[in-house]
């Protein structure tokens, strides 16, 4: 099997009804995509596909060939954080920052498609993403900043 | 984190081996430092246990397990300040399991003291003999709020001690006076403004002998502490660079997990995994304590082969159902489960006698921690060594653990904390370790990580007890008159404390904390503690006992004070007897704008107010009735802290402390059927999400005291009767049961 990650083409030899999550953990190293429920109720595990958002414990390997896979490591570093990263690294949002690589890829497709978003825009686009330390209020500061740098471009 | 392996060594003992513990002990026995647990490696100095300089540069060790909090960052400001770097400039280190680093602050809130006791032996019990009692058990423990006030003297001592050692070493090297040396930016200036890097002093500053007493610096003088700084984790956990204990990888590593008694019984009656065992990537599957595991090359074939086993199961020791252990709750109001009366004043019995008496019932469910990384252990056992690396809150603990299951001695096990992914109290269980060591005992010299699944999770959470509170009360001349609380649980201490080898005996605080110990002069008051038997083991929660006991005090006394056509605000503060407990209320009210006009119809805002781990808090929650359901539009907190530290982390845990509680209070329990818990992941276990986050979350944290505390778990118990109130005040609906979703709708 082919998958595209982060731009570099990997040959693997994984059954096709393996999650992504654990294609991108085990096989590849790249733990910044997090495990936290594998049913999608969490979103811990968010990636793109063709930059949009899904749940990588809930989309096959087999389904991700051909797709451009980008994962939280693939939108930024931090070195050159991606705009939603230096939003939330100015608001200072996470705690235990267990779930903010999901709650980032999440926004960052969000955002792509919705560049003006309300306040309940941003919730219910967010709504799907588990943030056990309640890092709710600056994630909402956060996803509105990141708004703006982007429109700014 | 920069490695330890090279440095830790437990018992070798530095030149410069001053342990400035800053604390006050009655006997030289208890003064007497623990061994050093760090031991240098080429060129280094390990200058104190929380220091080490090398040609590379400075290491703050921090002891504390940062589960979310911050408190590595808090730990690494408060060493910086003395000794004169830069936080963003030194590396950070978890230190190794070790008695150096005990805890002298979290015995103290197992003691029936009040926190606004003032009284000599209120003082002596609660700093003296906790502190003796943390370092006689060596408790090297992450909880109770407790990293803060305990680092606090004791890591801003050892940046000073260091910086001390440095400077002597450079007036040896250089013949200059001492005073006439200064630090800056980890270096020490000479007087004609040449510059000794921390660094190049290394190697001499390790046979200078240390001062035994630096005067530390007076908060006007910090340049560090009471800053707003940018967390030194925040671009690493913004960027998926940050691992965690899960993320964990060591050369040739296995991966794996378990399935155990779901039920919490001994294990399986019997086994059938041959059509597992012959799944792709299985390396092996093995009957543990209490169930299986599988080792396999990938987590998630682990986890389907896992699946794939057929179980038996034995027989549960727990109560078959929530309903029957309700009963068992309800049938404990009894003399033989009597476990403390800590408030006993006036004469309730008297009091309620004439008078007209308010009757209720109280329940709060079991709750589960349920962090978002699962939990996970990485072990490797070779030959008499074994290495484990997890993130936990009771390092010594894990060691004794894994020492016996191995057989080896305890020094023969090194503990490498890592980065946790939110704790709220599981990680100071180590169940999932003990597993992950009889997996890797079954592949000698390979490490092997093994991560539960969120349902193994979910099943083996060691949840928070259940509570069933019986409440009468009588109110007089519009005003409250008598109190009388009795509380019914689990004993947390008495589950727990077998698990960590410390004897557990007497009465248990936590049955009974946050509601026994609140400074209200109610006339006639009295609280009695009830204890269950234990069946579900349980454990610490974010809060503990006052997690449940603030709704049960709070709440009606609410219902005391709506009885006597009071003013939540106004008969609290009439009531409270400690001047930082009404500057809290009188703060919050202020921030709600509780004395403008009255909320409108279908609208309702509550009070309520908990003294937990020496933090008075009170917060005020807005709810509105809509089409959708009730909706919760703000949430104001406001606590005396003592002394900001860390700004920016202050409000994150004042807000994260607050709004856990209120979404524990609107969505969560756990409960039982078959013997088994019934939610097995987030579907079923709802907790707070994005939109049902009040749009208002202001916190105020108040210095009007000298007693430095922690902040990350008293945000919590207020929340909920807060709320309970609120939706009295907006529906005229009293809510005596948590969570609250089970009697209204929320939008
Ligand atoms: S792990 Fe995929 S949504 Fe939770
Ligand atoms: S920051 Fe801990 S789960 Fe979101």
């Amino acid at each position: 099997m082919r998958l595209t990650v982060n731009g570099t083409a990997h040959e693997l030899d994984v059954e096709a009804e393996m999650p992504l999550l654990w294609v991108l953990r085990d096989e590849l190293g790249l733990t910044g995509t997090k495990y936290g429920c594998g049913i999608a109720q969490c979103g811990a595990c968010t990636v793109h596909l063709d930059g949009v958002a899904v749940r990588s414990c809930q989309t096959r390997a087999g389904d991700a060939e051909g797709a451009e896979i980008t994962t939280i490591e693939g939108l930024g570093t931090p070195e050159a954080p991606h705009p939603v990263q230096a939003a939330w690294i100015e608001t200072q949002v996470a705690q235990c920052g267990y779930c903010q690589p999901g709650q980032i890829m999440q926004a960052a497709s969000f955002l792509a498609g919705t560049p003006e978003p309300t306040d309940d825009d941003i919730d219910a686009a967010m709504g799907g993403n588990l943030c056990r330390c309640a890092t709710y209020p600056r994630l909402r500061a956060a996803v509105r900043d990141a708004a703006a740098r982007l429109r700014e471009g | 984190m920069a490695s330890l392996g090279k440095i830790a060594r437990r018992g070798f003992l530095v030149g410069a081996a001053a342990v400035a513990g800053g604390v006050a002990f009655g006997t030289w026995r208890l003064r007497t430092p623990y061994p050093n647990p760090l031991a240098p490696g080429d060129g280094a100095a390990v200058l104190n246990p929380w220091v080490v300089v090398d040609g590379a540069g400075v290491t703050l060790i921090t002891p504390r397990a940062d589960k979310g909090q911050g408190a590595v960052q808090v730990q690494a400001a408060l060493l910086a300040e003395e000794l004169d770097v830069e936080p963003k400039a030194v590396r950070t280190a978890f230190g190794p399991a070790a008695p150096a680093y005990y805890n002298s602050v979290v015995v103290a809130d197992g003691m029936p003291v009040a926190a606004t006791d003032d009284g000599v032996i209120a003082r002596l019990l609660r700093e003296e003999v906790s502190a003796a009692a943390g370092k006689v058990f060596g408790m090297h423990v992450t909880g109770g709020s407790t990293t803060v006030p305990d680092a606090y003297e004791t890591l801003r001592r050892a940046g000073a001690v260091a910086r001390e050692t440095l400077k002597r070493a450079a007036a040896a090297r250089t013949g200059t006076a001492m005073a006439d040396l200064r630090t800056e930016d980890g270096q020490v200036i000479l007087p004609d403004g040449a510059a000794l890097p921390y660094t190049e002093l290394a190697a001499e500053a390790a046979e200078v002998e240390a001062p035994d007493f630096v005067p530390l610096r007076a908060p006007s003088a910090w340049r560090i502490l009471g800053q707003p700084v940018e967390r030194l984790d925040m671009a690493a956990k913004c960027t998926g660079t940050q691992t965690f204990g899960i993320d964990h990888r060591q050369p040739g590593m296995l991966h794996a997990t378990v399935r155990t008694h779901p039920g919490w019984g001994a294990g399986a009656v019997s086994v059938e995994s041959r059509a597992a065992e012959r799944m792709r990537g299985v390396e092996r599957v093995v009957e543990i304590t209490g169930g299986v595991g599988v080792i396999a090359d990938n987590t998630w074939r682990a986890m389907q082969a896992a699946e794939a086993v057929e179980i038996d199961w034995g027989p549960s020791p727990i109560a078959e159902s929530t309903e029957a252990m309700w009963d068992d709750f309800a049938a404990s109001f009894t003399e033989d489960r009597h476990d403390s009366r800590f408030k006993d004043e006036g004469d309730v019995d008297g009091a309620l006698a004439g008078a007209e008496v308010l009757e209720a019932e109280y329940r709060v469910p079991f709750l589960a921690h349920a962090p978002l990384e699962p939990m996970n252990a990485t072990v490797q056992v070779t030959g008499d060594r074994a290495d484990i690396w997890t993130g936990t809150q009771i390092p010594r603990f894990v060691q004794d653990h894994v020492a016996g299951i191995v057989g080896i001695a305890a020094d023969r096990v090194h503990v490498h904390n890592a980065m946790i992914g939110g704790s709220f109290g599981h990680r100071l269980e180590d169940l999932h370790v003990r597993q992950a060591t009889e997996l890797a005992m079954r592949v000698p010299g390979r490490p092997v990580k093994m991560t539960w699944t969120r349902e193994e999770d979910m099943a083996h959470d060691y949840p928070r007890t259940m509570q069933l509170a019986r409440m009468r009360g009588a109110v007089r001349a519009g005003r409250v008159e008598a109190f009388d609380l009795s509380i019914a649980a689990h004993s947390t201490f008495a589950s727990q404390g077998p698990r960590w080898g410390v004897p557990a005996s007497g009465p248990d605080v936590a049955i009974v904390a946050g509601a026994w110990d609140q400074p209200f002069a109610i006339p006639h008051y009295r609280v009695t503690g009830y204890r269950v038997p234990e069946g579900v083991p349980v454990s610490s929660w974010r809060s503990v006992g006052a997690s449940g006991n603030a709704f049960l005090h709070d709440g009606f006394l609410d219902e005391l004070i709506h009885a006597a056509g009071a003013d939540p605000l106004e008969e609290r503060l009439r009531l409270c007897r400690h001047e930082p407990s009404r500057r809290v209320l009188e703060a919050v009210g202020e921030m709600a704008g509780w004395d403008g006009p009255r909320p409108a119809e279908g609208r309702g805002r509550g009070v309520a107010y908990c003294l937990s781990f020496g933090v008075p808090t009170a917060e005020i929650v807005e709810v509105t009735e809509t089409e959708e359901g009730l909706r919760i539009d703000a949430i104001y907190v406001a606590a005396e802290v003592g002394r900001v530290l860390d700004p920016v982390n202050l409000e994150a845990q004042m807000t994260g402390g607050a709004l856990f509680g209120l979404g524990h209070a609107m969505f969560s329990e756990l409960t039982f059927a078959g013997h088994r818990v019934e939610q097995r992941n987030y579907d079923g276990y709802r907790t707070l999400r994005l939109p049902q986050t009040p749009r208002i979350v202001e916190t105020r944290a108040l210095e009007t005291t000298d007693e430095i505390r922690g902040i990350g778990e008293p945000p919590v118990p207020p929340a909920a009767p807060a709320l309970a109130n609120a939706i009295f005040a907006a529906t005229g609906r009293r809510l005596r049961e948590m969570p609250f979703a089970k009697s209204v709708r929320f939008a």
